[in-house]
């Protein structure tokens, strides 16, 4: 049964519609907010494309039910900043150009935001351990360290 | 209705009513575009000049997440001098762009930068020559700034040139170009114009196309690669809300539904009752199966002299056999297109490499006139070849055709892992013999491999609706570099085309180049260590005395890795943790790009885990239109085929395929991304080669070369795994 979720999405309230308990918040982001920078890669948790901020904290949301979304804060790649008010991760990434084909941004940059926020100054390895389950297939992984790094420092 | 499909017109073509619309995502689309020229030797293919002075650049080849685009900007702003920011470009748009070939094999800004320059420098002359006559001057007396042609009489702009009409003119290969002194942005490390839209979540990807009336498609693919379909409960998926229907053709099913959610149920839903099949081979015999697979052809790539008798008689012997598994492009992004019928014309939005043969394929698939059929490219995720969106194009044709309502169709995960086209089984013999200095006197080899070049990969959806198609494999250009760079006395390099390969291949990243120059240089360093003789000392000694070029890159990536130069295996070998470096060279096709690079490895002993720890690499790639995105393409390379050399592998039963997900079908993380140290060459007087290859040739090799260098033990299967490396260690 379809059933209404009122809740917060990049700073405004909205209403999302989950067709069934179990559909994943990614459709309805996708789908019905058309925030497509969200990206579907594996729905199983595995790779990190579906990334968004849920009360700060990353979260995949190809696994994560809509209904459970309910009264919560979300951010998504187009929440987290702006060209007029980038975040500084994403700074960093323009900064470093460290981006192919973009596949891969909300988990490399949603999880980094998320990381920083709670550890501003992460040692390159803990970056890299963070970032561990975000896959990238065109190698951009080099620079997406040096980018999230240069964040750090400011 | 959207008010882009408005536009569109009837034109009369060689005496045929041909129909021609312009449907766009962006207003620019929108223009009347529908008498454009698109063969390569019109200048107006390429470029046209609006009453504003806005230039846009139409390209066949495609930007696949590299940065393309912005060095086609780049190469326009600087012949033309125009301003970066009035340029703008469109891909693959089969109405719109030349047809350029397909996105592959490194040739984007070789081949078609190079034409797309010489449109520009030929239009660049013609304006120049318009606005002579314009302002009663000479043509060697104006200047141009700013899309603006200045004189000692006065100015006149491009815009009032020529701008709105149609630059009707033949390209000219020789007119001139700007000389490397006088550039300003080619050359330069201008940052792409894509990256913003990407980081803020705004960039518009294939995935992202929403038409009116849109719905979502789901293709339900067979359990097993030949099954056939028995039957379909149609019933079964009655109960899920937004369901419009269930489309079958032969064995080609489909859902269609009004959100992705419902056909994402419908399709894990739907009950379809297949035949049995089993035809594949054993995975545990797999090098069996290819060895004894019937050859169709027999190829000899190089032959000097008689290496047979030279080996046979030479001091000393050496042969081995390197085998390369059969790899996935592992897409980020399933597949995906969106399809959409109006009347009798279909376009289709995809995030195909080359939509001007994919827009054939459908045409025979659909049994439609090509004229009818519109295909836009827009960016998937990140393409090395000819993964599922061609497939996905298919899939989402014959759906749209069976609703009458445009569909969006993705596949999932699973289906992406299992039906993309496979990089076939690649498997070498080499044989060599050494003089008594230890100089490689007689070179041979016989690779295995597939027949066919490139060309059209069937389309998946044909092949199950028993639709027509080529029926014929195509898995890239895979016989390059079998033939070595190097100057042996007696060489014969020879390919086995076979009839088939397990599983309907296709090219990825570097096909063939890397798989055979993974044995050459893997085995050269055989040689080498047979000899006694430092691994680069060797290589040098045995490239033609005029290879300057190739010369440099070794030269080069030795200084920047700070090489000791010594033979292989390093003598310290008693610890647990054995550290060890290895080279690779390689000139691509034996004709272009040069690039060497060095591995430097930590192999655990005891548990048999190999760690990259550094990876450097000297690139010479000519002229290079944009420094910072060749470098991203090394990098890239790198990464993505050291990911290949230690963790991918395909999986399959004698049914179907079972590496289907991140979990089994292992890739590259980022705590296993190794420091990435490049030099690249810049040589503005030469003419600009292909990076998005090459630098993938010389990895696999540089890493089983050093991880013999630490331990004394060849590896000659890919992938290296742990359990590989413990037993190799075991058994020495
Ligand atoms: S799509 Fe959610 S983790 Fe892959
Ligand atoms: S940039 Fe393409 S997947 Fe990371």
């Amino acid at each position: 049964m379809s059933e209404t979720i009122e809740t917060t999405v990049n700073g405004r309230a909205v209403t999302l519609r989950a067709e069934d308990p179990e559909m994943p918040l990614l459709y309805a982001l996708r789908g019905e907010l058309g925030l497509t920078g969200l990206h579907f890669g594996c729905g199983l948790a595995q790779c990190g494309a579906c990334t968004v901020q849920i009360d700060g904290e990353a979260v995949r949301s190809c696994q994560f039910p809509a209904v459970q979304a309910r009264g919560r804060k979300l951010v998504t790649l187009e929440g987290l900043g702006t060209p007029e008010r980038p975040h500084p991760v994403q700074t960093a990434f323009i900064e470093m150009q460290a981006v192919q084909c973009g596949y891969c941004l909300p988990g490399m940059i949603m999880t980094s935001a998320a990381l920083l926020a709670r550890n501003p100054q992460p040692t390159e390895a803990q970056i890299r351990e963070e970032l561990a389950g975000v896959i990238c297939r065109c190698g951009t992984q080099p620079r997406v360290i040096a980018a999230v790094l240069r964040a750090a420092r400011g | 209705m959207d008010a882009m499909l408005d536009r569109r017109s009837i034109l009369k073509a060689g005496g045929a009513l041909t129909v021609a619309f312009a449907v766009g995502l962006r207003p620019r689309d929108a223009a009347a575009w529908t008498e454009k020229p698109v063969a390569t030797d019109e200048v107006a293919a390429f470029l046209s000049i609006d009453a504003r002075g806005g230039v846009t650049v139409h390209v066949g080849k495609v930007d696949l997440g590299t940065g393309v685009r912005t060095g086609f900007m780049q190469i326009a702003a600087e012949e033309l001098d125009v301003p970066m920011a009035r340029i703008s470009v469109v891909e693959g748009d089969t109405a719109l762009t030349p047809d350029q070939g397909p996105t592959y094999g490194s040739l984007s800004i070789q081949n078609g930068g190079v034409q797309l320059r010489a449109a520009c420098a030929t239009a660049r002359r013609e304006l120049i020559r318009l606005a002579a006559e314009r302002l009663g001057a000479e043509p060697a007396a104006l200047r141009v700034e700013e899309g603006m042609v200045i004189g000692p009489g006065g100015r006149v702009g491009y815009a009032e040139l020529v701008g709105g009409r149609a630059l009707a003119l033949k390209v000219d290969a020789n007119a001139p170009i700007k000389p490397p002194e006088a550039r300003r942005i080619v050359g330069r490390a201008v940052p792409r114009v894509d990256i913003p839209d990407k980081v803020f979540g705004r960039f518009r990807y294939v995935y992202d196309v929403r038409r009116e009336g849109m719905l979502h498609g789901r293709t339900v693919f067979p359990p097993a690669l030949g099954a056939t379909v028995e039957a379909v409960d149609e019933a079964s998926v009655q109960g899920i809300p937004g369901v419009v229907k269930v489309v079958r053709e032969g064995s080609y099913v489909g859902v269609v539904a009004e959100t992705e959610w419902a056909a994402i149920k419908a399709a894990r839903a739907l009950r379809v009752r297949w035949s049995a099949w089993a035809g594949l081979p054993d995975q545990a015999r797999l090098w069996e199966h290819v060895r004894a697979t019937p050859v169709a052809q027999v190829q000899v790539t190089s032959e000097r002299g008689n290496p047979a008798e030279v080996i046979r008689g030479a001091a000393r012997q050496l042969a081995a056999s390197y085998d390369w598994p059969i790899h996935s492009h592992a897409s980020m992004g399933p597949s995906c297109a969106v399809a959409e019928f109006q009347g009798d014309r279909l376009t289709v939005w995809t995030a195909s490499q080359a939509t001007h043969n994919l827009r054939k394929q459908l045409g025979l698939m659909l049994g439609m006139p090509i004229e009818r059929i519109r295909c836009i490219y827009l960016e998937g995720s990140g393409c090395y070849g000819r993964n599922g969106h061609e497939d996905a194009a298919a899939d989402a044709a014959l759906l749209a055709r069976a609703v009458g309502r445009p569909v969006r169709l993705q596949w999932m995960r699973q289906d992406e892992h299992a039906w993309d086209p496979k990089g076939p089984p690649h498997l070498v013999d080499l044989r060599a013999g050494l003089d008594a200095q230890g100089n490689v006197v007689g070179w041979e080899s016989e690779a295995f491999i597939p027949k066919g070049a490139g060309g059209n990969v069937d389309l998946l959806a044909a092949e199950l609706a028993g639709l027509p198609r080529e029926n014929q494999i195509h898995p890239g250009n895979i016989i390059h570099n079998l033939a070595v760079p190097y100057a042996f006395p007696a060489v014969k390099t020879t390919c086995h085309r076979l009839e088939t390969t397990p599983f309907r291949p296709s090219w990825i990243r570097t096909p063939g180049r890397m798989q055979n120059t993974y044995a050459n240089e893997a085995f050269i360093d055989e040689c080498a260590a047979a000899a006694g003789a430092d691994p680069i000392a060797y290589r040098l000694r045995h490239l033609p005395a005029d290879e300057t070029r190739g010369r440099e890159v070794l030269e080069r990536v030795a200084r920047l890795a700070n090489w000791q130069t010594r033979p292989s295996p390093q003598p310290d070998r008693s610890g647990e943790i054995l550290r060890g470096r290895g080279v690779s060279y390689c000139k691509y096709e034996l004709v272009r790009t040069y690039v060497a690079g060095i591995a430097e490895v930590e192999v655990n002993r005891r548990t048999g885990v190999i760690r990259v720890t550094r990876f450097w690499c000297a690139h010479d790639c000519g002229q290079m239109i944009n420094p910072d995105g060749v470098k991203a393409q090394v990098e890239g390379n790198i990464v993505h085929t050291l990911s290949r050399t230690f963790k991918e592998e395909l999986t399959f039963s004698r049914s179907a395929v079972t590496s289907v997900d991140w979990s089994t079908y292992q890739v590259i993380t980022m705590p296993e991304v190794p420091e990435i140290v490049v030099e690249l060459i810049d040589r503005p007087t030469e003419r600009p080669w292909g990076a998005g290859e090459p630098a993938a040739a010389i990895v696999p090799s540089a890493v089983s070369n050093a991880i013999f260098d630490a331990t004394g033990v060849r590896l000659r299967s890919v992938p290296f795994t742990p359990a590989r490396m413990r037993a190799a260690i075991q058994g020495a």
